[in-house]
């Protein structure tokens, strides 16, 4: 069974925000939206500051509250774990955008456009407008590529827009319960954590922070 | 008003004050012996939910909050007004329980919010519930004074006061503060005073006051927990 899954390599993350910008180019996010952030957090007192990048946003939990919760089932869980919401039946009562403790979702209730009014190469989802949104996994791309016989997290026409931008190549995406992937590999390879665990949630964002000794 | 909406405002808050509170004045409404303690609570619940309404991004869609009941608290606590309504009208002594069950859906509505650590406390069960009598029967004190009444509110205010201390206790929010030492001081205290004297007033004072301490609990205390870095990028790899 296939379950997808994402990673950041905090020792490679140099916040350059790529990833972001992809994602808003890729899946048109209006202002204000990020589907895909990267926090550039500071930790410590002077003089032992240390400085660390975090992509962060829809981790597509394994038991994830926002579906839990979602009133109208617009919230749902596919066989191979990406979590999608259905436009079409989401009420945007914003119950989601509570219960996520990743602070991943968004709902944005009239349309807004970068520079005041529309230009010309601007998309405009109507969909989208009054409904919960996050991070998809690219999932149109997924489910293209692999159509296609491509390869999610090694062939970019089958992998995430932020994955694919990475400039570090800090991002990796692929399938978790296959051995042989490259998500397989860095985990077995590497020391990771998953952003609060304790919660039960089970997300499915690796955060790789060193090698294993 | 923000395009972005990222928590829940006033609007949401508005269902959990006056719904809760009408909830409680339903339950306590065969207490009375007075009819129209059912209808005040139920116009209450009714604008509870008109308010909340208000708040969803798609209004034509309403219906599709009946869609989840398997697992999430705001379809039950639809259902459960959706009973409530027509019970309230022609039964309502049936009505009085089914308004507690709606009473403890909104509870579990703040706890099964996993991103606010001051709703997902379980504490916050007790602390909705017993706040939603402690007001129904400080409404319905405003109807009548019937002896029993008068024991219930008491007994409700006490409760109430003790789930927010055990509240408290669990969790640290600046924002409930003050609203949580006026429940203590005149939510409970004054109002227990005043209770043998004036008891409208000793009702509307806990009532007013459990109404302040939900809406700071919804509007300000909604505090997402944030991101956590349990080990910070070993620097100098590969």
């Amino acid at each position: 069974m296939t379950r997808w899954a994402m990673i950041a390599d905090l020792r490679r993350c140099v916040g350059c925000q790529t990833c972001t910008a992809a994602c808003k180019q890729a899946n048109a996010t209006p202002p204000g939206v990020q589907w895909r952030r990267v926090l550039d957090l500071e930790l410590g007192e002077y003089p032992s500051v240390k400085r660390a990048f975090v992509p962060v946003g829809c981790m597509h939990c394994d038991d994830p509250p926002c579906m839990h919760v979602c009133p109208s089932t617009a919230t749902r869980k596919r066989a191979d774990g990406i979590v999608t919401i259905d436009y079409d039946l989401c009420i945007g009562c914003a119950y989601c955008a509570v219960a996520c403790p990743y602070d991943a979702r968004y709902k944005v209730d009239k349309q807004e456009f970068a520079f005041q009014e529309k230009i010309e190469s601007e998309k405009h989802d109507s969909k989208r407008i009054g409904v919960a949104t996050k991070c998809t996994f690219c999932v149109e791309r997924i489910d293209a590529g692999l159509a296609r016989g491509l390869k999610p997290g090694v062939d970019p026409d089958a992998t995430p827009a932020c994955v694919n931008s990475c400039i570090a190549g800090a991002l990796h995406f692929g399938d978790a319960e296959d051995p042989d992937s490259n998500v397989s590999e860095l985990l077995a390879e590497n020391q990771f954590f998953r952003m609060h665990e304790e919660l039960g949630t089970g997300p499915r964002f690796y955060y790789l922070w060193d090698r294993k000794p | 008003m923000s395009a972005l909406q990222r928590n829940w405002d006033a609007r949401a808050a508005a269902n959990f004050m006056l719904g809760g509170a009408g909830a409680g004045l339903v339950a306590c409404a065969p207490l009375t012996g007075n009819s129209y303690a059912t209808l005040a609570g139920l116009a209450m619940i009714a604008a509870g939910l008109g308010a909340v309404w208000l708040e969803t991004g798609r209004k034509l869609r309403a219906a599709h909050v009946l869609f989840n009941p398997f697992t999430s608290w705001m379809t039950r606590e639809a259902f459960a007004a959706l009973l409530l309504f027509p019970l309230g009208l022609f039964f309502p002594l049936l009505a009085a329980p089914v308004a507690l069950v709606f009473l403890y859906c909104q509870a579990r509505i703040l706890r099964a919010a996993k991103g606010i650590p001051a709703w997902r406390a379980r504490e916050v069960v007790a602390l909705v519930v017993s706040t939603g009598i402690a007001e129904g029967a400080g409404l319905a004190l405003v109807i009548s004074a019937e002896r029993w009444l008068l024991g219930v509110f008491a007994a409700a205010l006490v409760v109430r006061y003790f789930a927010w201390r055990r509240y408290r206790a669990a969790v640290r929010s600046d924002a409930l503060e003050l609203p949580g030492r006026t429940l203590g001081w005149v939510g409970t205290g004054a109002a227990l005073v005043l209770l043998p004297i004036a008891p409208p007033v000793a009702g509307l004072a806990a009532a007013a006051c459990g109404a302040w301490l939900k809406l700071a609990l919804v509007t300000r205390a909604s505090f997402k927990q944030g991101f956590s870095l349990p080990h910070l990028p070993v620097r100098g790899a590969p």
